[in-house]
């Protein structure tokens, strides 16, 4: 029936939003460590799952609100990733990509086996209030109530986002710092200090982002060797100089991960690896990038 | 006209450098001796030898394409995987003897490096990262979904060679596998030696260095890449049959993406550019594992990833090639005296 | 006189700005050349237009009659067309005598040749040789380029583009940044290039204009601004107002 199919594909695409909200907010800190620091950190889903698991434990052992626990993922891991951006990230700004690569490599092995030895390779299930589990019925149309408010919380961190960026302080500061970081600490712009908060930041993201995240995607030890390369398809097709560009790039590859498992369930998973590699050999700087100075 | 008197000793001098650079030394023919000795001391070791040397032969591949082309290629096991897969499949359903089914692996993954290098001609090192990680993942997901060729996760059981050469049984010792192995890496490290020495091991050079002067020189880049790249491809495609071959299984985990940070791993702690990174690399990394595993399986993987962490940090030359931290350190002394 | 190399209403834009304005330009065989020019006039974009590095937006060039518009850099080089940077563009990792046998190889056509080492090649020896030694490099050509002084990495860069046997040799600002001392060695090895070879010199330094060069071209926003002898373009009142205002600043 045409009604059916015209309802499920609205599901799908409603799912496909939900999907592809999360993964903005999983990418983006990494779009803009990439865009600002020239860093590739593939390690940025192990702040993810470290967001995830530490709201399955208050959740789950100390029963905190799940909703209390996101503002708290999100610090936590915003706290976690500012350390280790003191500690280690910071040498390695000026070191190659492949020293990079090879340094989150890494870290994601020694996060990955560590979480592995003290929660166990099994898959964590979240605790969900009441209220966000069950459907609700719009139009005749059957939405899931987490996965409504997954999009309604991330479209308003993208608006959020967007607002810090264009239209504060802050804001210029580090996409002048983006822009050309010489330039722009030679305007007396303290480049280290904006590193360390967006580095932060970013991570305190994916933290939360890994918090709203479990549910849907599924939280074991393996989450950021999974979902690095869906990270890195945001980045590298929606570009790095601007929240708009992941935030396309993100709903795209959300619709079409969700619809091409739904449809081409044989073909579905690697339609992202095959269309990432399309947008770079044609426009490698991503679909939506403008150029930038380097 | 006049030939200076020191014109042909300038032209003796040249030749000189260049005959001192491809000359063997003795401390190449004694490591060559090693692999042999370690069949009359470490009788019981053949399965860990085996391992060295396809491990080897897979770096050594790869340092073709990074240390001397500069490819930076974080999806060297889609070439790896090809072959043993090709090699698995040719035995089980066409025939298994040992060195066709060889041949057909490393026609095929040359095939398959062929047909990828135009993806990683274009684009900056980190669009090179990205497009390889994921060719090796398309693959991965690729024999995923074949489950009725490949046995999906469960792999490819039941791969009985046929003894090589006729002759010599592949026995469960691993004595002609180890053999076998270390024969295919030396022949392909005889052809790595004179490729690297030759003009065109020159030019991949230059390219590594400076891109845009070597075409300013005349090196036609694309093809250049396109040729290291199809050869190292063919390496690591014998490298994966090897596996197969010599261990009678293939499964998904030759695609995996561990396999390919792992090969980096091994090529950064031997050092890339002068071949035998890779396989002192490969003797370092197994033996670790090896020993890493017996005291704790399931976190082989924290150590690796503390030592890549730990390498990083420290520093790939300083750790790889102490001496030109000493030689760094004289230079800097040497100019704080003549202040 | 024949023209070795023409271009025909050479177009370049980057978005709005038009870095080169419809240069019609002829370089005739054995011509001493230089191209001169306020900073920003657009003297490198038009060398790398000529080399291939960038692909005009309009116009055609010409080596020898035949037209390469269209052809890589590579393929220039392979006709005789050969450029040195403004800034050192060489192997660190090289040393000057690898760096130098490989432009010997690639003029040799055996830039190809994966199984016999560079050094069985007699005609690369002596070619290295020969460029080595003219250059002044013999001393220095088994040491790592990353390693060189600065006047050594200059006459290098030279030393690579010369080891190419240009027909056409575009020099970007050759002695730029070289001390004093060694700017003689630079200066005396173009003076002894073989007259056939036909050089475009790109510099700032009017002295070493005048010197070495028998024809100017003046090239002001991307535009041809002014055309002749050291003579004529000397007293061209038009150059001179463009130049006052560069001579105050040295």
């Amino acid at each position: 029936m045409p009604e059916q199919r015209a309802i499920s594909m609205l599901t799908i695409l409603f799912d496909g939003i939900a999907y592809g909200m999360l993964l903005f907010v999983l990418a983006c800190g990494l779009a803009v460590t990439l865009g600002l620091m020239n860093f590739v950190n593939l390690a940025h889903g192990a702040f993810a799952m470290a967001g995830g698991y530490l709201t399955v434990i208050l959740t789950g052992r100390y029963g905190i609100p799940f909703l209390m626990c996101l503002p708290i993922a999100f610090v936590a891991v915003a706290l976690l990733g500012a350390v280790l951006e003191r500690a280690l990230y910071r040498r390695l700004y000026l070191k190659g990509h492949l020293e990079q690569v090879l340094f989150s490599i890494g870290i994601v092995f020694m996060a990955v086996a560590a979480v592995d030895y003290a929660m166990g390779s099994q898959q964590q299930f979240m605790q969900l209030p009441e209220f966000l589990r069950g459907r609700i019925e719009v139009a005749g149309v059957g939405i899931g109530a987490y996965r409504l408010f997954i999009v309604v919380l991330c479209a308003l961190l993208a608006l959020a986002l967007q607002w810090v960026l264009v239209g504060t302080r802050f804001g210029s500061r580090l996409r002048a710092a983006v822009d050309d970081p010489r330039v722009a600490s030679g305007l007396g712009i303290n480049v280290d200090r904006i590193f360390l908060v967006t580095f932060a930041f970013g991570s305190g993201l994916a933290g939360l982002g890994g918090a709203l995240g479990a549910e849907i995607l599924g939280l074991d030890p393996t989450f950021p060797l999974k979902f690095m390369i869906y990270f890195l398809v945001v980045v590298s097709v929606g570009g790095t100089t601007s929240v708009t560009g992941p935030l396309l790039a993100s709903l795209l590859l959300g619709i079409a991960d969700v619809a091409g498992k739904y449809y081409i369930p044989n073909a579905g998973a690697f339609i992202i690896y095959c269309v990432m590699i399309a947008v770079l050999m044609i426009r490698p700087q991503g679909l939506f990038a403008r150029g930038s100075s380097r | 006209m006049i030939t200076p008197p020191n014109h042909s000793a300038i032209i003796e001098a040249v030749a000189a450098s260049f005959t001192h650079a491809t000359r063997w030394r003795a401390l190449e023919a004694a490591f060559w001796l090693l692999p042999l000795a370690a069949v009359l001391v470490f009788p019981r070791h053949y399965l860990l030898l085996n391992e060295i040397a396809i491990l080897g032969l897979f770096a050594l591949s790869l340092d073709l394409v990074l240390g001397y082309a500069g490819i930076v290629s974080l999806g060297h096991a889609a070439l790896f995987g090809f072959g043993a897969y090709g090699a698995a499949l040719f035995a089980k359903h066409i025939h298994a003897d040992p060195l066709l089914g060889l041949a057909v692996a490393i026609a095929a993954a040359a095939a398959l490096g062929l047909v990828t290098s135009v993806l990683v001609l274009r684009g900056s090192d980190l669009t090179r990262l990205m497009v390889t990680l994921g060719i090796s993942l398309i693959l991965y997901e690729i024999a995923n979904q074949l489950r009725w060729l490949t046995g999906g996760a469960d792999g490819l059981q039941g791969v009985v060679m046929k003894p090589l050469l006729g002759a010599f049984e592949f026995d469960l010792s691993g004595r002609t596998a180890y053999l076998y192995s270390l024969v295919v890496l030396f022949a392909s490290f005889l052809v790595a030696r004179r490729v690297v020495h030759a003009p065109f091991g020159l030019s991949l050079q230059a390219l590594r260095d400076n891109r845009l002067r070597a075409s300013a020189v005349g090196v036609p880049v694309n093809f250049r890449l396109t040729a290291i790249y199809t050869l190292a491809a063919a390496m690591a495609g014998a490298a994966g049959a090897l596996l197969a071959q010599t261990t009678g299984f293939a499964s998904l985990d030759v695609l995996a993406f561990h396999r390919s940070a792992e090969v980096l791993l091994v090529l950064v702690i031997g050092g890339a550019g002068y071949l035998y990174g890779g396989l002192i690399g490969a003797a370092l990394f197994a033996l670790m594992h090896d020993r890493i595993s017996a005291l704790t399986p399931q976190y082989w993987q924290f150590w690796i990833g503390l030592i890549l962490v730990l390498i990083v940090l420290i520093g790939r030359e300083r750790l790889v090639r102490p001496w030109t931290w000493i030689a760094a350190a004289r230079a800097a002394q040497r100019t704080a005296r003549t202040r | 006189m024949a023209a070795v190399l023409q271009t025909f209403a050479l177009n370049m834009h980057f978005g709005g700005i038009a870095a080169t304005q419809d240069v019609s330009f002829r370089l005739e065989r054995g011509a001493r050349h230089a191209l001169i020019g306020p900073n920003g006039a657009g003297k490198t974009t038009l060398i790398n237009l000529l080399t291939g590095v960038l692909a005009p937006s309009g116009g055609r060039i010409e080596l020898d009659g035949s037209d390469i518009t269209g052809l890589a850099p590579h393929q220039r080089v392979r006709h005789g067309l050969v450029r040195t940077f403004q800034i050192n563009q060489l192997f660190a990792e090289l040393t000057p005598l690898q760096s130098v046998a490989l432009a010997a190889c690639e003029r040799l056509r055996l830039g190809a040749r994966w199984w016999q080492a560079v050094g069985r090649h007699r005609a690369v020896v002596e070619h290295s040789a020969g460029i080595l030694e003219r250059l002044r490099l013999a001393d220095v050509m088994n040491k790592k380029t990353a390693l060189l002084p600065y006047g050594k990495r200059r006459l290098l860069e030279i030393a690579i583009a010369i080891a190419s046997e240009p027909k056409v040799l575009l020099l970007d600002e050759p002695v730029a940044g070289v001390p004093e001392g060694e700017r003689q060695e630079i200066l005396d090895t173009l003076a002894a290039l073989p007259a056939d070879v036909t050089v475009l010199l790109i510099e700032h330094d009017m002295d070493l204009v005048f010197s070495f060069a028998n024809r100017i071209s003046v090239l002001v926003n991307g535009a041809l601004y002014a055309e002749g002898t050291n003579e004529e373009v000397a007293r061209d009142e038009r150059v001179r107002a463009v130049y006052l205002g560069e001579a105050s600043h040295g």
